[in-house]
């Protein structure tokens, strides 16, 4: 038995050493910002003014949190930001999934051009609907309001799209009995299509709870004051009043604005990939 | 009809063979009338949907081509009309080469940093190393996290005094550059602050296509004791050809985009352009100093452009196919 490595061996090695270099590398670019704004979160004041800076609270506070949860209207905003995601969630899958079901399995006029046009609004950014709109939800008298922040957004465009393929990626059976049953397509849908649909359909809610959940330009217009902004935009405000000369609340309200999106996605991180890589990879 | 001819009609249609092509039009067994149920169904499925797609994304697209046209302070009730002045303005003044200077820069380096670096990352932890799984998730995370929050924080991350990036630059004895003072160095913080929320993007959907790939491939690579470099090139890099597509679309879609990291950290700044992009100047010249009408035409320049881009890469993309 020798000591030595076959080249071939001695190559994996090297391989394998290289990797876990890369690996360490790519922990610290990503994982260091994020346990920076954490550890600033806990320090107390003269802590984050200090040259040099240090790397750990001491001591270890959670005033920086009272002071965003009594400070500034921190409680509201996270409301805010649940009922505008929860109901944007709720019109667009619903949308969705109905604008699916009719392009995949019913058979009417211009279907062909009804998908384009939905397709299309895909490649239409946002920047350059909000003037128009802006003047448009003004003229309702829908700012400051739930009205004019979810309304203009409720379209759904990607998701149609995603659960159009998917539909139509299902077995012909499905098709058949979908076309037989035109007399219940509530049922078909509810009884037939969906259950054969909830992974992609788990997919496309999430990727909108998270878009949905991070909007920022268009609130920015259109709220006001604490009673509609969600968690961006109140972190925005916070910022305004206290970022460079108080970090440690700011940097409390980015965690807070952070933490709620990053365990649903922890939790349901396969779903979501799974929708954002279809279509990518087949080509 | 009687209940034994309907049970005796569903295998028929079951068992009846296919021909494989497109599924979007299967064949009618009755003929190629539309039911008119149907049809009322499928307007009532799709109505609201398209109503929503009509008032708030081509009505304001259409009528942004209008506002470009006017000289119009978004407080007011009344636009004026003034022909293509705001064009004019736009295309003459220098201030506008900055700012597609910016863009242009940002939008290149977001595009080309992340789709680089999230192939790396997508080769590096598609190989059997243990922990990969968490390591993966950690890549992904920073992709969920808001624009706005990732903004903020890096404002405080590439703080010239209490910041990370110093600390850590004085320690390897470089000192930090200017990153809020210098328009350079403000646009290369930006831009590496949205490469590193975005770099999860690029990774997953890499990582999926070399997951999908074709092992035997590789294998007969192997065979033949091709070298790392070549295998990559001639085996891997080829089956990445949709993946690559796809992402050059996406992201530069998106990149155009990018308003929230760049509002939270500079504000378009230093020194009032330093990192205004397209977008940006689209939100200040509206919103900020209320020529809403001029912000309609750099909207409008930007969308001609977008759209341009996006024709050309998919005309690239169908050539690339047949080739």
């Amino acid at each position: 038995m020798t000591t030595t490595l076959a080249p071939h061996e001695r190559s994996g090695a090297l391989r394998a050493a290289g990797g876990y270099l890369g690996l360490l590398v790519v922990i610290l670019v990503v994982a260091l910002p994020l346990y920076w704004i954490l550890a600033a979160s806990f320090k107390e004041r003269p802590d984050i003014y200090t040259v040099p800076v240090t790397w750990l609270p001491d001591p270890v506070t959670t005033e920086n949190y009272t002071a965003v949860r009594t400070g500034v209207d921190f409680v509201d905003y996270l409301r805010n930001s649940i009922i505008i995601t929860v109901v944007l969630t709720a019109v667009q899958v619903v949308l969705g999934v109905l604008s699916a079901y009719a392009l995949a399995f019913l058979r009417f006029p211009g279907r062909g051009v009804v998908l384009m046009v939905i397709i299309a609004a895909l490649m239409v950014p946002s920047q350059i609907t909000m003037i128009s709109n802006y003047a448009l939800v003004s003229g309702l008298g829908w700012r400051n309001s739930f009205a004019g922040i979810i309304v203009p957004l409720a379209g759904v465009a990607f998701g149609t799209f995603l659960m159009r393929n998917h539909f139509l990626s299902l077995p012909t059976e499905v098709l058949e009995a979908a076309e037989m049953d035109a007399a219940g397509p509530i049922r078909t849908l509810l009884r037939v299509v969906l259950p054969m649909s909830w992974p992609t359909l788990i997919a496309f809610t999430l990727i909108t709870v998270v878009n949905e959940w991070n909007q920022y330009l268009w609130p920015l217009l259109i709220a006001e004051d604490s009673s509609v902004a969600p968690l961006p935009v109140g972190l925005t405000q916070l910022q305004d009043a206290e970022g460079l000369t108080n970090w440690g609340p700011v940097m409390a309200g980015t965690v807070l604005t952070m933490v709620p999106i990053l365990v649903v996605f922890l939790l349901l991180q396969r779903h979501m990939i799974k929708g954002l890589t279809a279509g990518a990879v087949k080509g | 009809m009687t209940a034994d001819a309907r049970t005796d009609d569903h295998p028929v249609v079951a068992l009846t063979p296919r021909p494989p092509g497109p599924r979007e039009r299967p064949a009618r067994p009755r003929g190629q009338r539309y039911r008119r149920r149907e049809v009322l169904l499928a307007l009532a499925f799709l109505l609201p949907n398209l109503v929503l797609l009509g008032v708030f994304t081509y009505r304001p697209l259409l009528d942004n081509f209008r506002l470009s046209f006017t000289s119009w302070n978004i407080a007011s009730p009344t636009a004026e009309y003034i022909g293509v002045d705001n064009y004019v303005e736009w295309f003459t003044s220098s201030s506008s080469q900055t700012v597609m200077w910016n863009t242009v820069v940002f939008t290149g380096a977001a595009v080309i940093g992340s789709m680089v670096l999230g192939l790396a990352l997508a080769l590096l932890l598609d190989q059997k190393l243990v922990g990969r799984n968490a390591v993966r998730s950690l890549v992904f995370a920073p992709f969920v996290l808001a624009g706005a929050a990732v903004g903020v924080a890096f404002q405080f991350v590439f703080d010239p005094t209490f910041g990370l990036i110093q600390d850590v630059l004085g320690r390897l004895g470089i000192e930090a550059p200017a990153f809020y003072q210098n328009p350079r160095w403000a646009l290369f913080m930006v831009t590496t602050t949205y490469v590193w929320k975005n770099l999860g993007y690029t990774f997953v959907i890499y990582l999926a296509a070399l997951q999908g790939r074709r092992a035997e491939l590789d294998e007969a690579a192997e065979i033949d004791a091709a070298s790392t470099w070549t295998k990559f090139r001639r085996v891997t890099w080829p089956q990445l050809r949709p993946a690559t597509f796809f992402l050059l679309i996406t992201v530069l879609l998106n990149s155009f985009q990018v308003f929230d990291v760049i509002h939270t950290m500079t504000r378009g700044g230093p020194l009032g352009d330093g990192t205004t992009t397209m977008v940006y100047q689209i939100y200040e010249e509206t919103f900020v100093n209320l020529r809403a009408g001029y912000g309609a035409t750099v909207a409008s320049i930007m969308f001609v452009a977008l759209l341009l881009i996006t024709l050309a890469q998919v005309f690239l993309m169908e050539r690339g196919r047949q080739k």
